[in-house]
């Protein structure tokens, strides 16, 4: 595609982008490191991700900012239209990924007293494929690759299979052993925040192939896996 | 979406889906500069009781078809339209039409105000008494205040009525003009860049009243401003190199045009 004639409005969007591949990079680490120390017991690390929600936040409020200013100065149409429009809903989609990490990141502490931590192999299985989701769709975002976000809101599939399995599983220790069923909760919340991960990476894809066709993606074709009706 | 090569009959946008609400049937409309091409194989219906906005870069053609509309090509010597422009079922390019008469049901605003050197009150009377639509003095009067209450003009010239039209500011001049090309009763009215010489305020004004008419004129708009373009039309259509390349919905053009062409116009890529 052309650049506008204006450079200073090819740069202020490409900035605008690059604000949220940061704020995409931080969310995707949080992510990664909320598990790492929730399995590890690590709670200097917890605080650590919780304190980079502000981060977060902060990029967020910039990114607003930066939109604002945007559609003030430029009146953005067609395709640049939809991208700041999509720039805006993106913005909120990472801002809720890193509460979730944060969420996730504080249950550490509550975990400490677990007697075996084999169980929160599930929480290390979902943070993992849900960073990988994540980071996938940054990439269809950075490159503009309607094709690869498709291939990502399709994937979310995956992780919904896996919160099942993983709910099943920690429901199992639960009636096994009442006495964990405390611990289990929290379990089962974590593992609930990494699929709502999963669904809010899923948004992203969508708002990338909205803003690159101008066309939305069909919510009735991605296949839904509701697997807890069955628990 | 029609593109230039369309069959007219696929031509659907939703304001003119049904025949009924079709102003203007064009059909392989093309100008001649001398050897020069204005316009080439022009196909479009505008739709009545709505706004259409002509946009594309300077040259590209906008001006031309706006001007075939009423045949004000004619006054170019060497200026040569072809194919059919249909308005009220009749072609404006027949040797019967009487121009003077289409110019008066198709009235033109300009992009400066053009009053006559004459009082406020015969600049909108001077064209039903050349036409002859008034029968007397209060019927003359009845169509200059209706005109002005119409321009939205009336409570800020109601009391001085005798004064020169040019000693009005430049956006109440221009509303005078549409006052006048009002009161010949037109079928359509088109407007050349109609706020290109005015303030935020004045244009404000103009496109409110834009909007106001649109509920019983046909207008045809040209203007360089893309957003004006979107703030006031319901249909679009943009043209280049003397051809058009695309007419839709405005809504649609602005979001998501179907034409690459159209879209590296709109977001400032083009050339």
């Amino acid at each position: 595609m052309n650049d506008h004639i204006v450079t200073a409005f090819t740069d202020e969007l490409e900035q605008l982008s690059n604000d949220l591949l940061r704020m995409g990079g931080l969310a995707e680490a949080m992510i990664t490191d909320a598990c790492s120390a929730t399995m590890r017991g690590d709670l200097v690390a917890a605080s650590a991700v919780i304190e980079r929600d502000r981060e977060v936040d902060e990029l967020e409020a910039a990114v607003e900012q930066r939109i604002m200013e945007i559609v003030a100065r430029r009146q953005p149409m067609a395709r640049d239209l939809r991208e700041v429009l999509a720039a805006l809903k993106v913005a909120n989609e990472l801002e809720r990924v890193g509460d979730l990490s944060k969420n996730i990141a504080k249950r550490a502490s509550a975990l400490g007293n677990l007697a075996t931590r084999d169980v929160l192999k599930g929480v290390d299985r979902m943070g993992r494929a849900v960073a990988s989701q994540l980071s996938g769709v940054l990439d269809a975002y950075r490159n503009r690759d309607e094709c690869l976000a498709r291939r990502y809101w399709e994937a979310d599939e995956d992780i919904d299979q896996l919160y099942n399995s993983y709910f099943r599983e920690v429901l199992t220790y639960m009636i096994e052993d009442p006495r964990t069923i405390g611990d289990g909760a929290h379990i089962l919340f974590m593992a609930k925040n990494l699929e709502r991960i999963g669904d809010h990476a899923t948004n992203v894809a969508e708002l990338i192939y909205f803003f690159v066709t101008g066309n939305y993606l069909d919510a009735q074709e991605r296949p839904k896996i509701d697997g807890l009706a069955k628990s | 979406m029609a593109a230039a090569d369309d069959n007219l009959s696929e031509w659907s946008p939703s304001a003119a889906k049904d025949a009924e609400s079709v102003k203007v049937r064009c059909h392989n409309v093309s100008v001649m500069y001398g050897d020069r091409v204005g316009l080439k194989d022009v196909s479009l219906n505008i739709p009545d009781r709505a706004v259409t906005a002509l946009i594309g870069p300077s040259g590209c053609g906008k001006s031309s078809f706006l001007r075939c509309l009423n045949r004000m090509n004619d006054t170019i010597p060497d200026a040569q339209v072809s194919g059919e422009i249909i308005i009220n079922g009749v072609n404006v390019n027949s040797a019967d039409v009487d121009p003077v008469a289409l110019r008066a049901s198709v009235g033109m605003v300009f992009q400066n105000p053009n009053p006559f050197p004459k009082s406020i009150f015969d600049n909108v009377a001077y064209g039903p008494r050349i036409h002859a639509l008034a029968d007397g003095k209060e019927a003359l009067e009845a169509i200059v205040h209706r005109s002005l209450r119409r321009a939205g003009l009336w409570d800020e010239v109601k009391d001085r009525l005798s004064e020169p039209g040019t000693s009005l500011s430049g956006g109440q001049q221009q509303r005078l003009c549409i006052a006048r090309a009002i009161a010949v009763s037109p079928d359509m009215i088109l407007m050349d860049e109609p706020c290109s010489s005015l303030d935020p305020v004045a244009t404000a004004r103009i496109e409110e009243l834009i909007d106001e008419l649109r509920a019983r004129y046909c207008i045809v708009i040209v203007t360089h401003s893309l957003q004006q373009a979107a703030r006031v039309s319901q249909q679009t259509a943009f043209f280049h190199l003397g051809k058009l390349v695309e007419m839709d919905d405005t809504g649609r053009i602005f979001t998501n045009p179907a034409e690459g062409r159209t879209h590296d116009y709109i977001t400032g890529r083009f050339g």
